[in-house]
């Protein structure tokens, strides 16, 4: 039986790792470099890494870095922004990375998962989405709605149905990005996760607003996510307290939650 | 030296990124004349079963690989695709494969689980052996697969794991290895199996420190 999976989700803007509040005022934390190597050594089930300016101003994604992160990183790595043909893709995955994660360029360009899953499979490809609430209409039924470009521009798409889309073309993992939540730590946004993790087949990742391990607990027992990003958590300094894997895993196991056992002295 | 097949749709780097960190020398192999060089061969794997068969074949180090493997009985770890296209027959794309070991490659049931399996699961031993030097009788690793094989020789099976059936995660045949889960992504436990392996092939090991 598979483990359900706690990620870290780095920003990184010039090599940095930064800790946005709803998708604004960031903070920077350290370098890529030295944040994947800690989280790594904390036991993190995976990472994924967020070059967040690229696709706003229009250039490649930060290669040397995505390469200086691979070389610490031996948990699966995902890697996106500004990922916009299958050569960026190839570009990334030479890089050290096992999965692309596309965002804002899959909305402007759909063809790109499915041509991404032809190249790569599907278990390659991550479709990352920007969700904020809104009201309930004929064109927006789940009353969610994405955004693109960091929650700067809305598309009028639903957010149920361009899962469902996304999986169709190719995607092998839906990571649905609360823009209310984002950097909040109050909680996870449950409605729509539970919402596309009930609508899609592949496995869904649950982002933006955990603060504490019974967030993480809540939307585990709540939705039918896989997978949970807890980045603040880990190293927000907005946070009062900041979270150990292993006090978070511990947690977990309290409410039941199957995780891959923290274990001591395991680093090599 | 260990060589690591690169191959279009490989995921070369991370293997060879996780060889550098437990301090394992090792070479990218993209022809004939490389392999040579190495005592021990890896052969990395994402994507397709068909995909894979059609790279090595172009590669044209197919004939060289399997003289190397077979007769010579130079080590050799398949991870993932690594594995399934070891065996004689995958469903994936109706694919033949090497038919190194006997047995076929059967896709998960979709009405039972999500496929492809993405995440961690667990790996249950069969029995003691010197690849599993250092590791539990159970110890997760990290899987993505969409297919599983089937071994025909029960004594092959290394490993089991739960995933709506009860699939074969490892086999071990004389000088062959192979894993399902990815090795060179399952943290200390996967490295540390790395390890092993390079061990196996005589390499000298020393473990990096930080």
């Amino acid at each position: 039986m598979l483990t359900k999976r706690l990620i870290a989700c780095f920003d990184v803007n010039n090599k940095m790792v930064t800790k946005a509040h709803k998708f604004q005022d960031n903070i920077d934390i350290d370098t890529a470099e030295n944040v994947a190597r800690k989280i790594y050594e904390d036991q993190i089930d995976e990472i994924i890494f967020y070059d967040i300016a690229a696709s706003a101003q229009k250039r490649k994604i930060d290669i040397d870095t995505v390469k200086k992160v691979a070389r610490h990183v031996f948990v699966p790595f995902t890697v996106g922004g500004g990922i916009g043909s299958l050569d960026d893709m190839y570009e990334v995955l030479k890089a050290g990375a096992e999965k692309i994660s596309i965002d804002s360029m899959a909305v402007r360009n759909p063809e790109i998962i499915r041509e991404g899953e032809m190249a790569f499979g599907r278990q390659c490809i991550v479709l990352s989405m920007q969700v904020k609430r809104v009201e309930k209409t004929a064109k927006i039924p789940s009353g969610y709605e994405i955004a693109i470009d960091g929650a700067r521009f809305f598309t009028g798409m639903d957010a149920v149905e361009w899962a469902k889309r996304g999986e169709d073309l190719g995607a092998g993992e839906i990571c649905v990005n609360s823009i209310d939540k984002d950097g909040t730590h109050e909680g996870y946004d449950i409605e729509i996760t539970s919402l596309i993790s009930r609508a899609v087949n592949v496995p869904t990742i649950a982002s933006g607003g955990a603060g504490k391990p019974e967030h993480v607990a809540k939307v585990f027992t709540q939705t039918q996510a896989s997978a949970a990003i807890v980045s603040s958590m880990l190293y927000s300094p907005r946070l009062e307290k900041n979270y150990s894997m292993r006090e978070i895993k511990e947690r977990l196991s309290e409410y039941n939650i199957y995780v891959r056992p923290w274990i001591s002295g395991r680093n090599i | 030296m260990i060589g690591v097949i690169d191959y279009r749709a490989g995921n070369a780097p991370s293997v060879l990124n996780a060889l550098e960190r437990i301090g394992v020398p090792s070479l990218l192999v993209s022809s004939k004349d490389e392999i040579d060089e190495v005592h021990g061969i890896i052969l990395p794997g994402v994507g397709s079963a068909l995909g894979t068969m059609e790279s090595l074949e172009e590669m044209g180090c197919l004939d060289v690989i399997s003289k190397k493997v077979l007769q010579d009985g130079v080590p050799f770890l398949g991870i993932c695709i690594g594995l399934q296209v070891l065996f004689e027959h995958s469903e994936e794309g109706d694919t033949k494969c090497l038919g190194w070991i006997p047995g076929v490659v059967k896709k998960f049931s979709q009405d039972m689980v999500r496929v492809p399996q993405i995440g961690w699961n667990e790996a249950e031993f069969t029995r003691e052996h010197p690849i599993l030097s250092g590791l539990g009788k159970r110890e997760f690793f990290y899987f993505v697969n969409s297919y599983y094989v089937i071994p025909k020789d029960e004594n092959m099976v290394l490993a089991k794991t739960e995933y709506g059936v009860e699939f074969c995660s490892m086999i071990t045949h004389k000088n062959i290895f192979a894993a399902q889960f990815h090795t060179e992504k399952s943290g200390a436990v996967g490295l540390k199996l790395l390890k092993n392996f390079a061990m196996i092939a005589g390499d000298a090991v020393c473990l990096r420190k930080d």
